[in-house]
């Protein structure tokens, strides 16, 4: 009889239910299609989604892009020469390495202006945790994701990595500079 | 079939308890709470150095104590208890003797073998790889080897379950279809199945790159395999923890399902979805492509959901519908008012309902919508929600059923039960807080899996909100309690088994009682006819769904205010 016991109808598929039962699956359904459309609604309306765009990489390949980039566009450097600071012009494709244990080059950006940047990891998994406004971006190594980026306030964020990735995990910051 | 066993009727439940089974039973809850311990001991570490004004262990051990922690808890304590449970279900509420206890001892060997191996390799050193082991990064070949000689283990232990189940059938000691409980359990088994072979299809190319028989795993596709088991192995523990809140309502209250279908229908739609909706772990990768992250996380998603949402219902419907039969029908909330709220069964069960609903239902929802996982991914709102999840739905459900097998199962009087009585408060409210201040830090972008948050040794460091610092001491102060809480509970079952005053074991015999048929009672509800049986368990899922749509759309805004992307 109770939830311990078999039930009293063999035939428990026919057992009727009670009107709460009835009101509250109904409403529970309508919520869930209410957010299946909000994610596609947002995919026609909305202005945050991840991009699927995908390549496949190596690490010489993408450092070799990622090179030039620095090549062409540095215009100052920081932390004793250690990392570029490049700004590409608006529209252009730029390059974020994730290795063990920083992101590189910096970028500097122009608010309200389109990007393609693209991210890879040269070895392990790592996060890309776009601080303070919170964007997190999974890094798969193999895997070179192009992300359109917009940024919408000027001001200094930075990168940190919120994938483990070894001893040295808490010290992978880099930087972005949106002007 | 003569088989030499023989069976045991408790006096203080009625329930029949197999010799074999019994002992199975025994061992392998017993073995879970001893990992519950060591999880719980290395519980202190993690917490310790995550408060940010104490910072304790040093980066190594950190990332050591963190990667044994997850392993500990989330895999060996709640399977083991888990296949306690399973053989609950199906030898004892179905008075049969276990089938092949002695393959059931050898898979319970393997398990033991294998939570030991993975647990030096981590000691070791040198596998610090945290409980998802993402390629490329290795662990020790032994980390690997131990968790698959555990999977073995689980999955005989599975089949074990169903051979019971057959034995019953066979033997005919229950008529008609199983109980509610059992069916639960069953679904807990299939799903089961399914994700112990999703993980040795990835684990096992992984052992064999570890030892160097091939030379490589894709990372992109470890990732997708890895979390179609490490997913669904989380569905097994919801299906187990609602299972076990059916079980409490009826051992507690008497109580029946509200309605057979529904409730059986809802576990029905785990099987069926579950599963399939392990997208939610890779909406932040790349090489996914929408329609599969949003057919994958709504579709299969929200069925499950759904499911969920139906039982956070029916269980406390089923304890509404039993407390007013008994009189309490004063407004909407006298039958929960006049609950035994001094009954840790029932409280535990409670708080496990309310919390796993509330923070850990509406919070995966929130990380498993495509785009608002953006803002969640990999940061410490994450183990918020999960500690929500695993802790506060299914620790803490484990716990309330423990405190009623103390007497049944272990034959001993509790010792401390004052204590025992406030544990499920002590340990239940402070996960609450603790899931809570972890989601907090989570939205102000907190990272999980990270030793300082200060950066110490970086060049470029980062400077969090003063905000994010006061939730991670936060998240300290609430840990140590529920750690407290934890402790407890260890304390009350291992101290009851030690030392509890021994109980009358109750008549033996050599062969099962059957399971009286029961009569068909004429149904006391139907559909459409009597209004409304559980007014004021409606009202709570009502104030849940409001809560529910409220956060939702508050984070779709803060999504909306981020950079676009595109
Ligand atoms: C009793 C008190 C407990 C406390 C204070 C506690 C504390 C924590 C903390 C602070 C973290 C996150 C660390 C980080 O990401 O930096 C964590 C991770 C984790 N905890 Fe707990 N925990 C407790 C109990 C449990 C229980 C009972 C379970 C499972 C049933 C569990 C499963 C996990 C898992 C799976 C992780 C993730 C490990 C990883 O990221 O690989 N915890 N715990
Ligand atoms: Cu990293
Ligand atoms: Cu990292």
């Amino acid at each position: 009889m109770t939830a311990i016991s078999p039930p009293s109808d063999r035939l428990w598929w026919k057992h009727p239910l009670d009107r709460v039962e009835g009101i509250w699956i109904t409403i529970a359904f309508v919520w869930c299609m209410v957010m299946f459309f909000m994610m596609i609604y947002w995919h026609m309306y909305g202005n945050q989604n991840l991009s699927t765009e995908t390549y496949k990489t190596t690490p010489e390949m993408f450092t070799a892009k990622a090179q030039a980039m620095v090549d062409q566009y540095t215009v100052r450097t920081e932390v004793d020469g250690a990392y570029p600071v490049v700004a590409p012009p608006a529209g252009a494709d730029v390059y974020m390495i994730a290795r063990l244990w920083n992101f590189w080059p910096i970028l500097q950006l122009e608010k309200d202006q389109t990007y393609r940047l693209h991210l890879t990891s040269m070895d392990y998994n790592h996060g890309f945790s776009l601080q303070p406004a919170n964007i997190n971006i999974q890094i798969v190594p193999g895997y070179e994701h192009v992300v359109t980026v917009t940024p919408n306030q000027s001001g200094t964020y930075s990168v940190v990595c919120n994938e483990y990735c070894g001893i040295g995990h808490h010290t992978m910051v880099g930087r972005i500079y949106v002007k | 079939m003569s088989i030499a066993t023989t069976y045991r009727t408790c006096p203080r439940s009625g329930l029949q308890f197999e010799s074999q089974a019994e002992k199975l039973m025994l061992a392998n809850a017993v073995a879970a709470v001893v990992f519950l311990l060591i999880g719980g001991i290395l519980a202190i570490g993690v917490v310790l150095t995550r408060w940010p004004s104490i910072h304790w262990l040093e980066a190594a051990t950190f990332y050591q104590v963190l990667t044994a922690h997850g392993i500990d808890m989330l895999i060996f304590w709640i399977i083991f208890f888990e296949v306690a449970v399973l053989y609950f279900c199906a030898s004892t509420l179905l008075r049969c003797r276990i089938a092949t206890p002695k393959i059931a001892w050898t898979a319970f060997a393997l398990m033991v073998i294998g939570g030991v191996m993975n647990n030096i390799a981590v000691y070791q050193g040198g596998s610090s790889v945290m409980m998802t082991s993402y390629v490329p990064m290795m662990a020790a070949p032994s980390f690997y080897l131990g968790l698959i000689l555990f999977a073995v283990g689980a999955l005989i232990a599975c089949f074990v379950f169903l051979g019971t189940l057959v034995v019953a059938k066979a033997e005919k000691t229950y008529q008609g279809s199983v109980p509610l409980v059992t069916f639960g359990a069953i679904t807990a088994t299939i799903i089961a199945v399914f994700t112990i072979v999703s993980g040795a299809i990835i684990l096992v190319p992984t052992y064999l790159l570890s030892i160097g028989v091939i030379d490589a795993v894709d990372p992109l596709v470890y990732r997708t395999i890895w979390w179609a088991f490490g997913h669904s192995s989380q569905q097994i523990n919801v299906a187990t923890h609602i299972s076990i809140w059916y079980a409490v309502a009826a051992i507690v209250f008497g109580a029946r399902p509200m309605s057979e279908r529904v409730s059986r229908g809802a576990f029905l739609l785990y099987i069926v979805f579950l599963q399939l909706a392990s997208a939610h772990h890779l909406l932040a990768d790349p090489g996914m492509s929408t329609e599969w992250k949003v057919v994958n996380t709504s579709y299969f998603m929200y069925f499950a959901v759904l499911a969920s949402m139906i039982h956070g219902l029916t269980v406390p419907g089923a304890m509404e519908v039993a407390q007013r039969q008994k009189g309490y029908n004063k407004g909407l909330f006298e039958w929960l008012r006049k609950a035994p709220w001094g009954n840790p069964s029932f409280s535990g069960v409670f708080i496990s309902i309310i919390g796993f609903g509330f923070l850990g239902g509406i919070s995966g929802v929130m990380m498993g919508t495509e785009q608002l996982n953006m803002i969640i991914h990999n940061t410490i709102y994450v183990p918020g929600h999960f500690h929500a999840t695993v802790v506060i739905g299914t620790t803490l459900s484990f716990m309330a059923l423990t405190y009623f097998l103390i007497p049944v199962l272990f034959k001993r009087e509790m010792i401390a039960p004052t204590l025992a009585k406030w544990q499920p408060y002590l340990f239940g409210l402070s996960m609450y807080g603790f899931c809570l201040v972890m989601m907090g830090a989570g939205t102000l972008g907190v990272s999980r899996r990270h030793w300082d948050m200060a950066f110490q040794g970086s060049a470029l460091a980062y400077e969090w909100p003063g905000a994010a610092y006061m939730m991670m001491g936060l998240v300290g102060v609430f840990g140590i309690a529920a750690i407290t809480g934890g402790a407890i509970y260890i304390y009350v079952t291992v101290g009851s088994l030690l030392w509890g005053k021994k109980l009358d074991i109750g008549t033996v015999s050599d062969r099962p009682t059957p399971v009286p048929p029961t009569a068909p009672a004429a149904a006391v509800q139907t559909y459409g006819s009597s209004g409304l049986v559980a007014p004021g368990s409606f009202v709570l899922a009502l104030i849940f769904l409001a809560a529910f749509i409220l956060y939702y759309f508050i984070n779709w805004k803060y999504l909306s205010q981020l950079w676009g992307l595109s």
